[in-house]
């Protein structure tokens, strides 16, 4: 039980000459997607077939998070212990090549009995990424805390709280112009001075992993794969801004997120890496998972915390924003998943190391999940300023089957299509923006040219519409009426009229709803209006003469 | 007594339509115009009740802000400058009164508060002459399981008076929301039949807060369905002072 930085790096130490006993660790990936389709049987079988080899002891099996080609799933991956970055990756691993998958690794059949599971890992999937947030993906046991610590874990929060003041921990947040993952892009250091400066006696932390946009899942399989990181990025964040108790709010669809983070939890309040005095300073700090039921819109702020808080998620009017009331009242720190993953790198390297990544004005890497019709679907970590055709052509592989490019959506729900003239724009929050999209929280979706631009708006219609909390008339009637006019030009059914009265709306839901789920729902109508004006023409139906 | 938070509050100059006011600075911008006779259209906010800023008629626009605020929730500030009625906001007034009589039915004619209604009077004050959005009428079930009162949510524009004077006023909070969205509606005790609620007080003020036919009283003719607030200034002094 480490009490101060120097037990902790000892006790890394010691972890790290305990694995050098073994020579190689056999990785299998069981983040939610390799598990559905069951690579959970398949790790038992090569687990039984390792057990009768002579040499066992020389290899581990070890269940992993995601490790990011979802599509070439199930993965096995390799990693020699000797040289931490000799890794080979076995893709659409079946229950049935468990066998020969270990007799090859253990040496006793030739390496080529095994060639066709081999995943290159020269292209640029892999070779364009940039891994801050996922650097323990796919590499450490979720569920261990000794795997977590081997990575350099809880070693920022250590280093924080025995040689930094709060005001010293939020300026390196500040210097390393850290933005909200969650899609806003708002500047992390200055969210947390606010909340540091605010007189209380009691603060808050708040972590949203509600992540509920079609097509998204970087926040689970960050809280899937790395559940600690999540929970230091926290309690660095207490320290900073003075606060004792964190919160984690996940969605109860996200099961597999929600049972590594409660051991997460329990591990390292067990270990003194949470809970009272941590690190022998008189820093307290415990974090409680609470669990949504599923509700978009309480991925907004003030309906998280209204739901936290046992009412009905509802969003309410800002001012007062949460570093003034929050939970309870009290100044609230909140930001998403992928903001806390960023901080331990942060702090153990600083803020400048992190600055060195990415564009002027947005720095570091931005996790995405990549969906829809292109090669490498999967999760990928990229540096921002990277160009959308990179992440689709070079990072995605392309479109899939031969098909024609035709336009990628960012940002959820809220955001926007973006056509294929656009795609040498930059990924950064500025010129998303510019281009009528916007970052989100990372879902990216690739679509090719069998997609009708005019289907995919009235999908996101439909999913804000369902999802509107009904509390405001512009969200709650809005969005059903946009639904239904694109359903008309779907149809092929809309008028002139129909045409003038869906940018007159869109413009008016905009403006004048309550809170981000109703101001940014008309935004896949509004881009797709901009840039596919034609599709929707084609469904306005002959005036009668 | 004096309430601690206007103990606090300092005096402050705002402008709203080109006069200037003085008021106090936990003040709302709704409160300064009430009180020096400018209207500013409203249906979810009520006096006495805590305002949600949930039917949007109350927007106004303020000077160096691009969004539009409402009036309701956004408390003043010194040198605020605040336009309640510009042509922008006129236009969203009437989107948003179409929007609400096309999402139930609200067939003037036909209804138990007519003559009586809040809605029907806005939709004359903001000259509302046509529906520009299509209906989309869904057939809701009535509740007339109460021995005094009837639900009709085919009126109902889900303001929340009901729910918030049920539990701020009345402290029952028999009354909430169920489902969201277009399929939200106003349940008694966990939607149950409102008839077979064990702690309605059956005290009334929901109904007379509403500012629809949704909430009626039984057995009354539609020139009697008058609603009485009488009560709700003097209730909420009575418990601002408890």
């Amino acid at each position: 039980m480490p009490q101060t930085l120097e037990e902790l790096e000892e006790l890394t130490k010691a972890l790290q000459e305990k694995r050098a006993e073994i020579k190689e660790e056999i990785n299998v990936c069981l983040g939610t997607n390799c598990l559905a389709i069951g690579n959970d049987e398949t790790k038992k079988s090569l687990e039984k077939r390792l057990a009768d080899k002579p040499n066992a002891q020389n290899y581990r099996i070890k269940p992993v998070g995601c490790h990011g080609l979802c599509a070439q799933g199930p993965l096995v991956i390799v990693n020699s212990v000797a040289n931490e970055h000799e890794e080979i990756v076995y893709e659409k691993v079946k229950n049935s090549d468990a066998e020969r998958l270990i007799d090859a690794i253990v040496g006793e059949t030739n390496p080529d009995t095994i060639k066709d599971l081999r995943c290159e890992t020269d292209i640029p999937f892999f070779t364009k990424q940039k891994k801050i947030v996922l650097e323990n993906a796919g590499i450490i046991n979720p569920d261990s805390l000794d795997d977590y610590i081997l990575s350099n874990g809880y070693h920022a929060l250590f280093y924080a709280l025995t040689h930094l003041s709060p005001e010293e921990t939020i300026e390196q947040v500040k210097i390393s112009a850290l933005r909200g993952r969650g899609g806003g892009g708002y500047p992390t250091g200055l969210k947390w001075e606010s909340v540091a400066k605010a007189i209380s006696d009691k603060k808050y932390v708040i972590c949203n992993g509600d992540e509920g946009d079609p097509g998204a899942f970087m926040d689970r399989a960050v809280m899937e794969s790395d559940p600690h990181r999540v929970l230091e990025g926290m309690a660095i964040c207490g320290y900073a801004v003075g606060a004792d108790q964190g919160f984690i709010y996940v969605r109860a669809e996200y099961p597999v997120a929600v049972e590594r983070l409660k051991r997460a939890i329990k591990d390292a309040e067990r270990n003194g890496l949470l809970g009272q005095k941590i690190a022998g300073t008189p820093f307290s700090f415990s974090v409680e998972v609470r669990l949504g039921g599923g509700a978009f819109v309480c991925g907004e702020a003030t309906a998280l915390i209204a739901s936290i808080e046992g009412n009905r998620g509802n969003p309410r009017q800002k001012p007062p924003h949460l570093s003034d009331r929050g939970f309870n009242g009290q100044p609230t720190v909140l930001n998403n998943v992928e903001t806390y993953a960023n901080i331990p790198p942060i702090l153990r390297n600083g803020g400048e190391w992190f600055a060195g990544f990415g564009t002027e004005k947005s720095k570091g890497s931005k996790v995405f999940a990549l969906t829809g019709q292109v090669k490498h679907t999967g999760l990928v970590e990229v540096p921002m300023g990277m160009t959308l055709r990179e992440l689709v052509f070079d990072v995605g592989g392309g479109i899939e089957g031969g098909k024609e490019f035709k336009a990628v959506q960012t940002g959820g729900p809220s955001g926007g299509c973006i056509p294929a003239s656009l795609l040498d724009q930059p990924i950064d929050y500025e010129s998303l923006k510019e281009i009528g999209s916007i970052m989100g929280s990372g879902g990216v979706i690739v679509m090719d040219e069998t997609s009708s631009m005019v289907d995919v708006a009235k999908f996101f219609l439909e999913f804000c519409m369902t999802e509107s909390c009904g509390k405001c008339v512009p969200c709650r009637v809005g969005t059903a009426q946009l639904h239904n006019l694109l359903d008309k030009f779907a149809k092929k059914e809309a008028s002139q009229n129909d045409l003038v009265l869906l940018e007159n709306l869109c413009q008016m839901i905009k403006e004048t709803s309550l809170c981000g789920l109703g101001q940014t729902a008309p935004n896949p109508a509004l881009s797709t209006l901009k840039y596919f004006k034609e599709e929707y023409i084609a469904g306005v139906k002959k005036e009668i003469e | 007594m004096i309430d601690a938070n206007v103990q606090r509050a300092r005096t402050k100059t705002l402008t709203i339509n080109d006069q200037a006011f003085s008021a106090r600075s936990d003040q709302t911008i709704l409160q300064v115009a009430r009180e020096n006779n400018i209207d500013i259209p409203t249906l979810c906010a009520i006096e006495g009740l805590s305002d949600i800023g949930a039917c949007r008629l109350c927007l106004v626009e303020i000077a160096g802000q691009r969004e539009l605020k409402p009036a309701c929730t956004t408390r003043i500030k010194d040198g605020m400058v605040v336009s309640t009625d510009t042509e922008r906001l006129r236009k969203h007034r009437k989107t948003i009164l179409s929007f609400l009589f096309a999402e139930r039915n609200h067939i003037c004619s036909v209804c138990v508060s007519n003559a009586h209604c809040e809605l029907q009077k806005m939709g004359a004050k903001v000259g509302l002459t046509h529906v520009e959005v299509p209906y989309l009428y869904p057939k809701l079930q009535v509740d007339a399981s109460h021995r005094r009162f009837i639900n009709d949510p085919n009126r109902c524009i889900l303001c929340l008076r009901c729910v918030r004077v049920c539990d701020e006023i009345e402290g029952a909070h028999i009354l909430d929301v169920f489902a969201r969205g277009l399929e939200a509606r106003i349940i008694a005790e966990m939607g149950r039949p409102w008839g077979e609620s064990e702690n309605c007080t059956e005290c009334g003020k929901c109904v007379q807060v509403c500012p629809t036919g949704a909430l009626n009283e039984k057995g009354l003719s539609v020139a009697e369905q008058h609603k009485r607030r009488g009560f709700l200034p003097y209730l909420t002094t009575m418990k601002r002072g408890r």
